[in-house]
């Protein structure tokens, strides 16, 4: 049997009262998801903001929680690109003190530090308001004021067929640094839905780099609420080549003057993968700059989904917004669904957006093959190109090369 | 080296070539001369292995092999190569990366070992300070903001990397100052040796005074015309093609 919406309320109704944090939160999110259902799902209500993707096959899904996982974590983790850097390590949605590697300060779990922060609507998004009643573990970091946290690498390892639901904070202080680098993988048939807020305030900076390499037949909907103060950047990167059916949702606020925001992203997707990359940025200070350029290249029967919306609001002057959606379809049986909106209540703002769609340029191709290189590769060969101006927003060197070789590894199983 | 016997193709259903007979024994370098619309460069295309252009007729044979049956990566390893006259551009690829793929794809069709970063780069630096090419067009995206004689001359440093038997160079020559063009025909002539032809489509007789051809041809509605030694290229420069066109007619 599935467990679908009713599975993850009746298992609430037994967990209520032994999670972490406040009850009477959790119990309003369960309320709230009572109503909404998950989106797709027949017996719930059609929402807007989950057009073009369905979670019908999550609501089909069986999860279970094991005693045992069944793959080793261990096995997983070895074969990761971890950078030299601290890494708090999650199995199964779980913090594992044993495989984390920290500095003492600064760091805190959810499990122990239960705040539920303040940006987040679980009554507006069904999937944070499921991830707000069952959430048990997360990562809780706080950089102070003018302090460089240097990098940080939050890895997620799935090993069991079950549903997590991570609930991370992140809080820079005035002036703060932090480079923040996501690794979520896994294997098996599991979802994981995580919910992160991030605070930037003044003059700081985040660097969010993400990477989502989850199993072929995984389920990942990663939900991220960002607050980013006068003069303040939150500079993100998302990679997504894994997992089933995956949902990329960013809420972007620009609530001081000269913040900026990046919400980058390139999605590889083949087979019947399914990709979606929401975002939501707020202008609502003026002199502030929002940058998005999603990529998509998409194979076999895969549909690759982008919605962004740029809100500008009254008082939000000399707004500089920049949207940018494109993708590359390299079969006839692809798809890309492509929802750019602006919203505009200032009148002196300077905002574009763009969408296109193309395959493989053919005098490029032939080029290519005529110097000898095989139709395959020159294929590989012009669509990293296409990529890499993707890629080119991941300023660290280090952490391009990682993703770069994410991306090869991508390949290397489209080949096999 | 190169056998062509009535050579006919079309781009979409437009017949171009129309039976061209033509034979360049290895070790010689032909010219292909001829007005615009002639059908040189769809020469040089289809015997690539342009997919755009459909075969109507004829063969073309390649050391024996039918080089019609090939795609173009397996032309390019039996020793086929194609200077484009209008090179492509490939945003995002690094030249020197797109030169060492090139050279390693080929290295492994002919069961060699291929050449790590460090091999290459030696190798690519000692051609380009023969082409008088600076270095950082090794480190700039392909063709992407080259100027055209920067274009043509990165053509030649393919060509002198990948080491063809047979080059087909499409007006390689044309855009460039006197200088440039002797600097391809050098890169020519050092290729030059009993086991390599070429092919070379010009408007102008100006290169063949630096690339002397053993043979010059005449190509005219997608025939060839008339056939020579390096003298009608210089009979061509004086009289033009006018009297070629009227009889012809």
């Amino acid at each position: 049997m599935s467990t679908g919406a009713s599975g993850f309320l009746e298992r609430f109704e037994g967990v209520l009262g032994k999670l972490p944090g406040d009850s009477a939160l959790r119990a309003a999110a369960a309320a709230a998801f009572r109503a909404s259902g998950l989106p797709g799902d027949s017996r719930g209500r059609r929402i807007e903001a989950w057009k073009y993707t369905s979670l019908r096959a999550v609501a089909d899904a069986k999860f279970q929680r094991e005693a045992a996982p069944r793959h080793e974590a261990e096995t997983i983790l070895a074969g990761l690109p971890l950078l030299d850097a601290p890494r708090i390590i999650f199995v199964d949605g779980a913090w594992r003190d044993d495989l984390s590697a920290i500095a003492a300060a600064g760091f805190a779990r959810f499990a122990q530090q239960p705040d539920f922060g303040t940006l987040t609507w679980p009554d507006r998004e069904p999937m944070v308001a499921l991830n707000t009643m069952l959430a048990e573990d997360g990562a809780v970091l706080d950089v102070p004021a003018d302090h460089d946290g240097g990098v940080v690498q939050l890895v997620s390892i799935a090993a069991s067929d079950a549903d997590f639901h991570p609930r991370h904070s992140v809080r820079l202080g005035r002036g703060a640094r932090l480079t923040l680098v996501e690794i979520s993988v896994g294997q098996g048939t599991y979802l994981l839905n995580t919910v992160a807020e991030i605070h930037v305030a003044e003059g700081a900076t985040l660097t969010h780099i993400r990477l989502q390499d989850e199993a072929a037949s995984a389920f990942h909907v990663s939900t991220t609420y960002a607050d980013v103060e006068a003069g303040a950047t939150y500079d993100s990167f998302t990679l997504n080549l894994g997992a089933r059916l995956s949902r990329t949702e960013v809420h972007a606020q620009l609530t001081g003057k000269g913040g900026a925001a990046h919400l980058n992203a390139a999605q590889l997707l083949a087979g019947s993968q399914h990709a979606d990359f929401t975002s939501v940025v707020g202008h609502t200070a003026p002199g502030c700059q929002s940058r998005q350029t999603v990529k998509n290249v998409l194979a076999g029967k895969s549909r690759g989904v982008f919605q962004g919306k740029i809100e500008v609001a009254r008082q939000a002057q000399k707004t500089d917004g920049y949207q940018m959606n494109q993708a590359l379809l390299l079969s006839p049986f692809a798809e890309v669904d492509s929802k750019p909106e602006l919203e505009i209540f200032a009148d002196d703002v300077k905002c574009s957006h763009g969408a296109t769609v193309g395959e493989l340029d053919a005098e490029q191709m032939f080029y290519l093959r005529s110097r000898g290189v095989p139709e395959a590769e020159a294929r590989s060969i012009l669509v990293r190109a296409f990529l890499a101006e993707a890629l080119d927003a991941v300023a660290d060197e280090t952490i391009r090369a990682r993703l770069e070789a994410a991306v090869e590894g991508w390949w290397e199983r489209q080949a096999a | 080296m190169l056998e062509i016997r009535g050579l006919a193709a079309s781009i979409n259903e437009k017949p171009i070539l129309n039976g061209i007979d033509l034979e360049v024994p290895a070790g010689e370098v032909h010219a292909i001369m001829g007005p615009n619309g002639s059908g040189k460069s769809t020469l040089g295309y289809v015997l690539s292995g342009r997919e755009d252009y459909a075969v109507t007729g004829g063969t073309a044979t390649f050391n024996g092999v039918d080089l019609l049956a090939m795609e173009p990566e397996q032309r390019a390893a039996a020793g086929l190569f194609l200077a484009f006259q209008a090179p492509i551009e490939l945003p995002g690829v690094n030249n020197a990366n797109f030169l060492r793929t090139a050279l390693n794809a080929l290295r492994r069709a002919h069961g060699e070992s291929e050449l790590d970063a460090v091999q290459f780069l030696k190798l690519a630096k000692a051609e380009t300070k023969r082409l008088a090419m600076p270095d950082d067009m090794l480190k700039r995206n392909v063709n992407v903001g080259f100027s055209g004689g920067e274009k043509k001359r990165n053509e030649v440093l393919q060509m002198a990397l990948l080491r063809p038997k047979l080059a087909i160079l499409d007006e390689t020559d044309s855009g460039l100052d006197i200088d440039a063009l002797k600097i391809v025909a050098d890169g020519v002539n050092a290729l030059r040796r009993p086991e390599f032809s070429a092919l070379v489509i010009t408007h102008h007789q100006r290169l063949l005074d630096y690339l002397v051809p053993n043979k010059v041809h005449v190509l005219l509605h997608g025939r060839i015309v008339r056939s020579g030694g390096p003298e009608l290229a210089k009979e061509l420069e004086k009289s033009g093609y006018a009297e070629l066109i009227a009889e012809a007619a």
